[in-house]
């Protein structure tokens, strides 16, 4: 387990507001209600995260751990605040008018947002009826939780494909491949909207022959609308010297030009809508 | 002689062929000229033509003085005569490729001085920049005549003067020109001087059988100045060798016209802001008709506005260096508003409204004139994306809600400063500075005491009790605090507008205004989110407090580290009570009676002078410490609008204009766009963020794009970023001269993601 650690003030962490209690290991949780739910964080002015300006939700808890995560702070459930779902509706309704004439959303990302599928679930079902759009952005890893009724609430999946090769994804993630394939061709058989994120790693991601497996994988699915290349960055890697924690990726620098346009046009070579 | 009053009856007819007539051509009505005459402009900024090489010279000949004026500072002074429409003779930068002329002095970048308003602050302003003052101007000034300072201090009182010296109230215009007078400067263009002088005649002859009391011979005596402003304004221009008496002729003429009237205002007055109004528009309707006439092509238009608009850009004044830590990097706010609708729901945005944003381009980007969009969500499409990408590239333009000003101001206001609307020639403000909110919450907190010096400055009143502040006994005691300030603080102001009228009266822009004015008196608040974020604590937390030996606290501790709601999170708990704040004062303030009858306004603005207040007040309940700035204007704290533009610009956005008509300051910056957005995209998304802010009731933008390694690189090599523009709270400057604390807190301020 680790500990929050010291952040930086003027981080987004005002859900926070006091020591989060014990809250169960990720692995152990059960969420059948989900009027509760541990929450990290949230940020309202988001461009990267779906269509529109987004209201971004950090759920905490995730099952995996990848090298290069910058939300390393949000792996446990502890690293959240445990607060009921009609709170964060409530705070996301004085945004929602806002939103709404902008067409924005809200995302929710993590952590690993299906950790608390209930919770969240909840709090898309309450977005849904204020008119906002919904997305989640996940590893897919849960895929199989998520059943008929939660996919009903959410508009478009933010899908975190991070390697193609299952030795790969268990370096990068330290868990199995085949649960976020086998949820990418479900979401595909039943049409339900997805950007595929591909996080591209110096000397951990970029090998052609990892890209190429992603692309060839996802350029028949015609549910995908976008694969972004998200370029690594070093913008975590505070999080996890203040959490005391080796980091693999202290010295890796972020991908050349080049290096980006390698792997986007890898893409688009293999038919994918790729940036 | 009838014969000669039939050829000016032609010279006028002439000067207005082709317009449509109306209100305006038989009474001084600029504004009924505009909406008959102004050819609204949908399309995009394709026809936008380059410099054109007359332009181009001129500012090549101006540049070694900008180069040597970030180094040395004040290049030169004309420290024997102090400034009037005549006391120089015309000077000239290029004079083969001027095609608009006129200066300040005979020489570029020469100051002028302008004792009337104070001779120890032109003699401390001499000294500065490294000159020596002048033996007969200061024997004038000290034997002969009184100044307006001498006049005020006269007048203040003991309680006033320390007020001034505790910091709680500052930048009060009791040794300097007032400014924030806007003259019409546009009548001098649509009419001529003779015109203007026969209104001013009928207008003093209307008044001569009425009773002198005060305010009757008063008017008396300034409608006398103002007809001998205007008949000095056109010797000054013959001096250029033109003749203003009579009507702009056409396009060239108009934009000479009227820039010899704001000249004149500038060597009359030395106003902390001289604004020009709202000009674009107006000189846009004889463009268009110079170019159905076939005398003007685009390259000649575009021409006007880069030679006039660099003329903008070299006004000077002598400032101090007390005066500078308040206004920093050299401002004059030469306003111009552009765009905005009329009341007829019709966009004034003309094809001059981009030629004036396009001088950003031609010339490169650049503090003055401080060019400010009247933004309505009802504007073109294609002119508000022109303004985002405007804004993207060069960081120079401010925004105001033209939809929230209209229903108070009308169609033909403009902008003084930053963000005070009025009427032109129909209005006009007695200006007034801020107080220091942040430091009256710690006098009620210490009894009045000063926090940092010990010293009773407000009437003495029981400190706070116990070891912790308690939300409905503070606000009790910041309630009274705020009461004995409000008076106290109209107090001096009357004192000021007194004197300034009596001894500094501007003649000359006031000349450009009808008889009968609305003044305002506009008061201002500074630190409005250190006292939300400081009584949100006190409510929602728990704050222990530490006292020194003699009793005063001096620090505050958040016991058990509660967070507690910050303002600039569009949360209602906090939010409430910095809404709550500014209608209180703005109440209190109203109770008192103004000179002339002004009415009370209120700001929330703080220009630069958020980091000298800052300095001057110690450790606040919100956990900021003793000497940190505030935030700019009604900005929230730096960094504590932690969860992105939206909810930062959705707290402001709060604030209730009606009790702040004198204008809300905001900043915002953002980072340049890294997304995967295209470009036609990102401006879309912007403009839609614009919409949504104004439509909120949001008041004011001021917009950089710009990320913080560019800013430190720029204090590291100031010589790479010479017109690097930044803009802080209501007005623009360039960076490079920024002190380097004001640089420290521009780069401390929050950057946002992209909007």
């Amino acid at each position: 387990m680790s500990t929050p650690g010291a952040l930086e003030s003027g981080s987004r962490h005002d859900l926070r507001t006091g020591a989060s209690p014990d809250a169960p290991d990720e692995d152990k949780f059960k969420d059948e209600q989900g009027a509760f739910g541990y929450c990290h964080s949230y940020e309202t002015s988001s461009r990267y995260d779906g269509p529109g300006l987004r209201v971004v939700l950090f759920v905490s808890g995730c099952l995996l751990r990848c090298t290069y995560c910058h939300n390393p702070d949000t792996w446990h459930l502890k690293d959240g605040t445990y607060v009921s779902a009609e709170q964060v509706l409530r705070r996301l309704g004085e945004f929602a008018p806002a939103l709404r004439s902008i067409d924005g959303g809200l995302t929710i990302s993590g952590g690993e947002a299906m950790v608390q599928l209930a919770f969240v679930k909840r709090i898309f079902a309450g977005a849904k009826e204020m008119g906002l759009h919904t997305a989640i952005e996940t590893s897919g890893f849960l895929g199989d939780r998520a059943d008929e009724s939660f996919l009903s609430v959410v508009d478009l999946v933010l899908l975190d494909i991070k390697s193609s090769d299952p030795d790969t994804y268990r370096k990068v993630t330290g868990r199995d491949l085949a649960p976020t394939l086998r949820f990418a061709e479900r979401l595909a058989s039943i049409g339900k909207p997805v950007w595929v994120r591909f996080t591209l790693v110096p000397g951990l991601t970029d090998d052609p022959a990892n890209v190429e497996g992603i692309a060839k994988f996802v350029a028949p699915m015609k549910n995908v609308e976008w694969v972004e290349v998200q370029p690594f960055h070093q913008m975590g890697s505070f999080k996890w010297k203040a959490m005391g924690i080796d980091y693999k990726h202290k010295d890796t620098p972020p991908p050349s030009r080049e290096l980006v346009n390698r792997v986007i046009g890898q893409f688009r070579d293999a038919g994918c809508r790729a940036r | 002689m009838k014969g000669s009053a039939a050829l000016k009856q032609d010279a006028k007819t002439d000067a207005w062929r082709g317009f449509q007539p109306g209100d305006w051509s038989s009474t001084i009505n600029v504004r009924d000229f505009i909406v008959r005459n102004v050819s609204s402009y949908t399309g995009d900024e394709k026809f936008l033509a380059p410099p054109s090489q007359r332009t181009k010279a001129v500012w090549a000949k101006l540049q070694p003085y900008f180069t040597e004026e970030r180094k040395k500072g004040v290049l030169a002074v004309d420290a024997q005569n102090p400034s009037t429409l005549l006391a120089h003779p015309a000077g000239y930068i290029d004079r083969d490729n001027e095609v608009i002329v006129g200066l300040q002095t005979d020489q570029p970048f020469k100051r002028a001085i302008f004792p009337f308003g104070g001779l120890r602050m032109v003699e401390t302003g001499i000294k500065a920049a490294g000159f020596e003052p002048d033996a007969k101007v200061h024997e004038a000034f000290t034997k002969y005549r009184k100044s307006h300072n001498d006049g005020v201090f006269d007048a203040y009182t003991p309680e006033i003067m320390n007020c001034r010296r505790s910091g709680i109230i500052t930048g009060l215009p009791d040794a300097y020109g007032r400014g924030r007078i806007i003259g019409d400067y546009r009548r001098v263009a649509l009419y001529g001087i003779n015109r203007l002088l026969e209104v001013k005649r009928q207008e003093r002859a209307q008044i001569d059988d009425m009773w002198p009391n005060d305010e009757v011979i008063r008017m008396r005596e300034e409608l006398a100045e103002q007809m001998r402003a205007l008949q000095d304004l056109a010797s000054m221009a013959k001096l250029y060798g033109h003749d203003i008496t009579q009507p702009a002729m056409n396009a060239r003429e108009a934009f000479q016209w009227t820039y010899f009237a704001y000249l004149g205002a500038i060597k009359e007055a030395n106003g902390a802001a001289m604004s020009i109004g709202r000009i674009s528009s107006f000189l846009d309707i004889y463009i268009e008709r110079d170019l159905k006439e076939g005398a003007l092509d685009e390259a000649g238009a575009q021409e006007l506005w880069d030679q006039l608009v660099q003329k903008l850009r070299i006004v000077r004044f002598l400032r101090t260096p007390d005066y500078d830590a308040l206004f920093s990097g050299d401002p004059y706010w030469a306003t111009e508003c552009v765009g905005g609708m009329d009341l007829d729901g019709r966009a004034l945005v003309t094809k001059s409204s981009y030629r004036m944003l396009h001088t950003l381009t031609n010339l490169g980007p650049a503090p003055e004139p401080n060019i400010t969009v009247l933004w309505s969500n009802h504007m073109p499409m294609a002119f508000k994306r022109f303004c985002v990408k405007v804004s993207r590239d060069t960081s120079s333009l401010q925004y105001e809600n033209d939809d929230l000003m209209r229903p108070y101001w009308g169609d033909d206001y403009a902008i003084a400063c930053c963000v005070s609307a009025m009427r032109l020639g129909k209005q006009m403000q007695f200006f007034g500075a801020r107080v220091n909110l942040a430091k009256a919450l710690l006098y009620a907190i210490n009894g009045g005491r000063d926090e940092v010096t010990g010293e009773q400055v407000a009437p003495q009143s029981m400190p706070v009790a116990g070891d912790f502040l308690n939300y409905d006994d503070v606000m009790a005691k910041f309630d009274s605090t705020m009461e004995w300030l409000a008076r106290t603080y109209v107090h001096a102001m009357n004192c000021i507008h007194y004197m300034h009228d009596k001894y500094f009266y501007e003649r000359l822009e006031m000349a450009l205004h009808d008889r009968d004015i609305l003044r305002t008196m506009a008061f201002g608040i500074a630190g409005l989110s250190v006292v939300a974020d400081s009584l949100a604590a006190i409510k929602f937390g728990k704050i222990r407090v530490a006292r020194d030996a003699t009793g005063l606290v001096i620090d505050y501790q958040n016991e058990g580290n509660i967070s507690t709601p910050q303002f600039g999170n569009n949360d209602d708990r906090v939010d409430q009570i910095a809404s709550e704040i500014v209608t209180s004062f703005m109440q209190k303030i109203r109770k008192h009676p103004t000179y002339r009858n002004a009415t009370h306004t209120q700001s929330v603005l703080t220009i630069t002078s958020n980091v000298v207040y800052g300095k001057a007040t110690g450790n606040t309940p919100d956990g900021r410490r003793k000497g940190e700035p505030f935030g700019p204007g009604a900005n929230p704290m730096h960094g504590r609008d932690s969860h992105g533009w939206l909810a930062s610009c959705l707290s402001v956005a709060k604030l209730p204009y009606k009790d702040a008509l004198d204008g809300i300051s905001y900043t915002v910056s953002v980072a340049p766009q890294k997304a995967h957005l295209s470009e036609t995209q990102l401006v879309d998304e912007a403009t839609k963020a614009f919409d949504l802010y104004f439509g909120r009731g949001g008041f004011h933008m001021n917009l950089n794009v710009i990320d913080r390694e560019t800013l430190e690189d720029a204090i590291k090599n100031p010589d790479k970023y010479p017109q690097l523009t930044i803009r802080v709270s209501g007005y623009a400057v360039n960076f490079v001269r920024l002190t380097p604390e004001q640089q420290r807190d521009v780069i401390s301020r929050t950057f946002h993601g992209q909007i």
